[in-house]
């Protein structure tokens, strides 16, 4: 079965470009030129040495001995909180960065949630002398003044999205706006596998290094490159896109995307977007969104900035439908707990978003011999506060 | 051939077309604006229809759509609204609105509905033409509803011709490629583009919309197309107390 995109933009019914014809000179632009721009030999030449000189790359294949040991497993840790800027979102923005230099364009945009692509996005603009305009919802930016500060110390301007819920997805709507309001000077650097097409495929390629690097760790550390479990957390979805992207033809691996239940997927109060979405369309793709029965987004839930968005990428979609991959949802409290297991048991403090998949560790049943990795999308710094004021630290 | 058609081949300089969010500023506002609207001199109509995440919109209809959708508006409620519409308004009506909701309520029987209560035409700012060829076109043709595509100044000939030959109705010109509620900026650059349109000799008639918000701008704008389209002015205009004897005053300084 294929699960990559077609030549039309679509995975399965899932993807496509619903935009305003404001938009449209630029994805045909994206979309004319974006396999050329990466296929080249110079483009990749660039993208390799940032990755590793500048990003940090290969990140390490840990084994969690005191974690596999509890859940009676081989598990390994994918080290993407160990990146530059300390989560996996880095290596989407190294890619189009190039990708915007190549366009010409001078002026870069963003939206931010918790603030990781935005910070994500900061740094290589800053890297590259570009321009950089971050869309943060102006109620997330009061819970991560943290990253504010990072994004303006690295030279973004920081605008708050006042509509809305002024959370993640209003962000996005103000960035789209911004690139309506600017046709020919502007790239917009979109920080998941959602979007118009070519941003889901385009934002997978970029984080494919992921899995890619994993297949090859695993050679060498158990002389097989397939694990049999895959575990990422699921917001929009670009660390499970980029950990599952070379496993998705290997069908014996088996692929499990986390996402957030929030309080619980029944309380109104949640995030779980397969579980609680129809078919739908939002900015710019047709997937599963929350939405009411008129058609109208709701504002998910999640005690991770990270993962409450309303929708899943297509791609997503299509792996949740096909089967492809096993959708399930872990509430705030059990998310919370695993990060707090990470840290006591391997001294590792991970992002909440990350959690979430840890915590599915503890829900699943496994042979001895099983080996299992777990992408680490994120480190905790950021979460501190929050950490703090849940377990009275 | 609907409405809009024979307002076209009837009058072909200067009309004025006003946009407004149903339900806005109250629920059950929505036919007595229409009907004022008619009575003031407009020549045609688009009611827009609330959506949460209005990506081509700036703030004066983002706060319209939200203050109508918190008012309980939807399309079931604004169809039972438009029940009693063509006892009360002869001139052509579209609907405006974006794809999330109409895909909900399901295109066929929307398209259905819009004949049952006398709409003539749509403007779905985020549904490509691909997919309205592919999927939807049949059941707006078999309702005889209009489909209008939107033209900016970065859509290329090629693209234009294509626009033209799928529509039905009339081609919405935006003067700029902007979200909603900014000024009109005319340019040499916006002159150019309006030129390169009009000499194009499309076949189906212009409006130009998007920054057209006094007479000024309106009679600009007729100089290069068929007329003008008004929305963020009249909905600001909506914003205050006893809107309704205002509307008059406002269409009449529009047209000058």
């Amino acid at each position: 079965m294929n699960y990559q995109v077609d030549e039309k933009g679509y995975y399965g019914v899932f993807g496509g470009a619903y935009i305003p014809e404001m938009l449209y000179p630029n994805i045909k632009e994206l979309r004319e030129k974006y396999l050329e721009f990466i296929e080249d030999p110079k483009f990749q030449e660039e993208y390799v040495m940032l990755l590793k000189d500048y990003v940090g790359r290969p990140s390490p294949l840990f084994l969690a001995e005191r974690l596999s040991k509890k859940y009676g497993a081989k598990i390994y840790l994918k080290r993407e909180d160990l990146n530059h800027t300390g989560a996996h979102k880095i290596n989407n923005t190294v890619g189009q960065i190039l990708v915007a230099e190549r366009l010409g364009k001078k002026r870069i945009i963003a939206e931010t949630g918790a603030g990781q692509h935005g910070v994500a996005t900061a740094t290589v603009c800053a890297l590259k002398g570009l321009e950089c305009i971050v869309y943060m919802g102006a109620v997330d930016i009061e819970r991560q003044a943290p990253n504010v500060a990072r994004m303006k110390m690295m030279g973004a301007t920081v605008i708050p999205a006042t509509s809305g819920s002024q959370t993640l997805k209003d962000a996005t709507n103000e960035a789209l706006r911004d690139w309506i309001n600017h046709p020919t000077d502007t790239h917009y650097i979109l920080g998941s596998v959602v979007g118009p097409h070519p941003y889901p495929d385009m934002v997978a390629r970029f984080q494919s290094i992921i899995s890619e690097e994993t297949k090859w760790q695993l050679q060498e550390k158990t002389g097989k490159s397939t694990p049999d479990y895959v575990l990422a957390c699921v917001g929009g979805g670009s660390n499970a896109m980029g950990m599952f992207y070379h496993f998705l033809a290997d069908e014996d691996v088996k692929l499990i995307a986390v996402e957030a239940a929030g309080k619980g997927v029944d309380s109104g109060e949640s995030a779980a977007t397969t579980l609680l979405g129809k078919e739908g369309v939002l900015h710019g793709s047709r997937s599963l969104v929350m939405q009411t029965e008129d058609g109208q987004v709701v504002e998910p839930y999640s005690i991770s900035a990270g993962l409450d968005y309303p929708g899943i990428g297509p791609q997503h979609a299509h792996l949740f439908t096909s089967r492809r991959a096993l959708y399930v949802s872990i509430t705030d409290d059990e998310a919370m707990l695993a990060g707090m297991e990470l840290s006591k048991l391997e001294g590792i403090i991970p992002a909440i978003e990350t959690a979430h998949a840890l915590a599915y560790l503890g829900k699943m049943k496994f042979k001895e011999d099983d080996t299992v990795v777990v992408c680490l999308s994120g480190r905790g710094d950021k979460d501190l506060d929050t950490y703090m004021k849940y377990f009275g630290l | 051939m609907n409405r809009i058609n024979q307002l076209f081949e009837q009058k072909k300089e200067s009309l004025l077309s006003i946009y407004f969010t149903a339900g806005y500023p109250d629920l059950n506002s929505t036919v007595d604006i229409a009907e004022a609207l008619e009575k003031a001199g407009a020549d045609f109509l688009e009611i827009g229809i609330p959506y949460s995440d209005p990506l081509a919109d700036g703030p004066v209809i983002q706060h319209s759509s939200l203050t109508a959708i918190n008012n309980g508006m939807t399309i079931k409620v604004l169809f039972e609204q438009l029940k009693e519409l063509r006892s009360r308004v002869t001139i052509p009506v579209l609907l405006m609105g974006y794809f999330n909701p109409l895909l909900q309520y399901g295109v066929e029987h929307f398209c259905s509905s819009c004949k049952e209560v006398g709409v003539d035409g749509m403007i779905i700012p985020d549904l490509p033409m691909y997919e309205y060829e592919d999927l939807y076109q049949e059941y707006f043709s078999m309702n005889e509803i209009s489909n209008v595509f939107l033209i900016t100044p970065q859509t290329s000939d090629e693209r234009i011709q294509k626009i033209d030959e799928l529509s039905n109705g009339f081609i919405y010109l935006l003067s700029s490629s902007s979200t909603t509620g900014k000024d009109l900026n005319v340019s040499d650059q916006t002159e150019n583009y309006f030129s390169r349109i009009k000499n194009m000799q499309l076949k189906n008639p212009t409006m130009i919309g998007f920054g057209i918000s006094d007479h000024t701008s309106f009679a600009k704008a007729s100089e290069y197309a068929n007329g003008a389209i008004v929305g963020t002015a009249f909905v600001k205009i909506l914003e205050k107390d006893h809107y309704m004897e205002q509307i008059p005053k406002f269409i009449k300084e529009l047209k000058g």
